[in-house]
């Protein structure tokens, strides 16, 4: 116990890091996704992710997680990598917030549990359908939300960002944070590391609280100090108050065929699933 | 209480991206002209602390573990407009990388927690802290108070929203088509996590590191004069900017002399109605009127009839019986209402700190 919550910090952090260079790895890889224009992927996907939020339709939703199914194969993503770090994280977290509503929904009793002697508990078809509304249309959506993820970039999402009319300080702000995020977690990794192996014993609930608080304060000492230091690197650089992207992005054939696919199949999402 | 896609209505969502969208343009235009100097990598820093520090498992009393969101630290040390920045970084990381929270929800997320939460944290911290000298304990309390309200707070919101989806949006046999529970099961589920795991982490973690600061970077806090040139204001900057307290006493009293406006409405306010009131015509129509055309019951409930003779205010109606100008009767209640909240914030300062009489400048 008294290694347990370094040990769960860490292991939260390294989870994190892996995360971080599996989508990098897999975001310059070959694929369908990958060879697509980030503004036409990134409006694209973001459509089809509305499009399953407005659907009211369980087939629409399937209809859209077997197209996600089917981008994913195509941008050579492992279906593995995806159950194991998206669906059945999903899944667990979705399903105990369905669960209990396909009892307490109001509705027609679709079965009744045998187990219950003198109080009804039973499955209504209202509540079963809400709970598995709620698990599709999750599941899909956040199916679509990996695949940009998983085959974007980061530099190149946060400069399609633009196209959404994104103030350019945002975006800078934004590759500014995930940069130090990755930084950071790899010192606050590093801290627990050399705070563990100097650890003999155990330590009481009150202990680990303030171990778990002090390295909070000295992260943030570390965390300001790097902000004066990142700026004078800045000044140094030739940072001079004005930021520009460099707009690198060029639209090909591939990219409006696929720019018409996408805008087709989130109208034809929206218009079934009503 | 990150909410992911799926969970609210599109329309949820765009209204929730409406009402965070004026927030974040008005704390970028008042953080812009310090965005291109030392604040632009001190802001993604911090919101990249504030991500790192929700990944911290923090041990709780009874045996369990919770994580901080770091709204309340962000807002007593950055303010409540960079804090809304900051906070919006990190939980736009958090949804556009990581997947923790959706895209269609970052909105409301945002609003939640970023906006709400920040800006419920730092008026907790300057209510709690009020008067309290720069290094007294009652700070480090106000911390604590400022992290559990402001988590609470954004909890709450996000219930609400999560609770009107099945009133709103169902389908013709009657189910919900987005979050299942209406606000009677959302809310209590949501609050009771939140009130206990997630409120004490998130005290545990805004005093601590209030804690900390105040010994390491007293300048953050509002104690010395360390703070390097060009960090963010902290929050007794900002209060410098608010005027001098001189222009409150002057507020306070414009206000004072405006509470007659009371009388204009029209009226009994819904739902603080006498047991008299159920028997008078005028205003069982008045009651009706505004509850839907839903007729009250003919008598007061039997519990409204027992209870309402608990307890006799000092000044009914907000006029004593001897005043017979309603509006000189409203002045004085407001008089003396403001005289009491003086007296016992007064109070309560003198019991919190016998020796802060020399409190260094002035400042709350």
């Amino acid at each position: 116990m008294s290694v347990g919550v370094i040990a769960k910090t860490m292991r939260g952090f390294s989870e994190a890091l892996e995360a971080t260079l599996a989508a990098e790895t897999t975001a310059r890889g070959g694929g369908a996704l990958q060879a697509l224009d980030p503004r036409v992927k990134l409006v694209g996907l973001l459509a089809l992710v509305v499009s399953a939020a407005l659907s009211r339709r369980l087939a629409v939703m399937a209809a859209l997680f077997a197209l996600g199914i089917v981008l994913a194969v195509a941008s050579r993503l492992s279906l593995r990598g995806l159950a194991k770090r998206v669906w059945l994280v999903a899944f667990a977290f979705t399903f105990m917030i369905a669960a209990p509503a396909m009892f307490l929904t109001p509705g027609e009793t679709l079965w009744r549990l045998p187990f219950f002697v003198g109080a009804s508990v039973a499955i209504t078809a209202q509540g079963a359908r809400t709970a598995l509304l709620l698990l599709a249309r999750v599941e899909t959506a956040v199916t679509l939300s990996a695949l940009l993820v998983l085959t974007t970039p980061w530099m190149h999402l946060l400069k399609a960002l633009r196209t959404l009319r994104v103030p350019v300080e945002v975006i800078v702000l934004l590759a500014m944070t995930h940069r130090y995020v990755i930084l950071l977690a790899e010192t606050a990794n590093q801290m627990f590391e050399s705070r563990q192996s100097r650890m003999v014993g155990r330590l009481s609930g009150h202990e680990q609280r303030r171990l778990m608080v002090n390295s909070g304060g000295v992260l943030l000492s570390k965390t300001l100090e790097m902000g004066d230091q990142v700026y004078l690197a800045m000044q140094a650089r030739g940072f001079r108050g004005e930021v520009r992207l460099l707009d690198e992005f060029r639209m090909r054939g591939w990219d409006y065929a696929a720019m018409v696919g996408f805008a087709v199949a989130a109208v034809m999402a929206v218009v079934a699933g009503r | 209480m990150h909410i992911p896609d799926g969970y609210l209505s599109p329309s949820t969502c765009a209204a929730m991206y409406a009402a965070a969208a004026p927030c974040w343009w008005a704390a970028l235009r008042r953080t812009r002209k310090k965005l291109f100097g030392r604040t632009l990598p001190l802001l993604a820093l911090f919101a990249a602390f504030a991500f790192v520090v929700m990944m911290f498992n923090l041990p709780l009393p009874g045996g369990t573990t919770g994580h901080a969101v770091g709204v309340g630290i962000a807002a007593i040390v950055l303010g409540p407009w960079a804090s809304v920045l900051a906070i919006s970084l990190a939980l736009g990381i958090q949804a556009l990388f990581f997947g923790d929270g959706g895209i269609t929800t970052l909105g409301a997320n945002c609003f939640n927690m970023a906006i709400a939460g920040s800006f419920a944290a730092w008026g907790i911290f300057r209510l709690a802290s009020w008067g309290a000298a720069a290094d007294s304990r009652r700070r480090v309390v106000a911390a604590a108070l400022a992290g559990y309200g402001a988590i609470n707070f954004s909890a709450l919101l996000a219930a609400i929203e999560l609770g009107i989806q099945p009133m709103l949006f169902h389908d013709a046999t009657g189910a919900p088509l987005y979050a299942p529970y209406p606000l009677r099961i959302a809310i209590p589920a949501m609050m009771i996590g939140h009130l206990t795991i997630a409120g004490a982490a998130e005290a545990v973690m805004t005093a601590g590191l209030f804690s900390y600061l105040r010994r390491n970077e007293p300048g953050l806090v509002g104690l010395g004069h360390n703070q390097s040139q060009g960090q963010l204001p902290h929050p007794s900057q900002q209060q410098a900017r608010m005027g001098h307290p001189r222009r409150l006493w002057g507020a306070l009293a414009v206000l004072l002399v405006l509470t007659p406006l009371g009388i204009l409405a029209g009226g009994a306010a819904w739902g603080e109605w006498a047991p008299k009131d159920f028997a008078d015509p005028v205003r069982r129509a008045q009651i009706k009127a505004a509850s839907g055309r839903v007729a009250p019951p003919m008598a007061a409930p039997a519990g409204v009839e027992r209870l309402a003779k608990l307890w006799t205010a000092p000044l009914p109606d907000y006029a004593p019986h001897i005043v017979k100008s309603a509006a000189f009767g409203y002045l004085l209640s407001a008089m003396f209402g403001v005289g009491l909240i003086l007296a016992v914030a007064w109070l309560l300062q003198r019991i919190t700190q016998p020796n802060s009489t020399a409190r260094p400048g002035g400042a709350p």
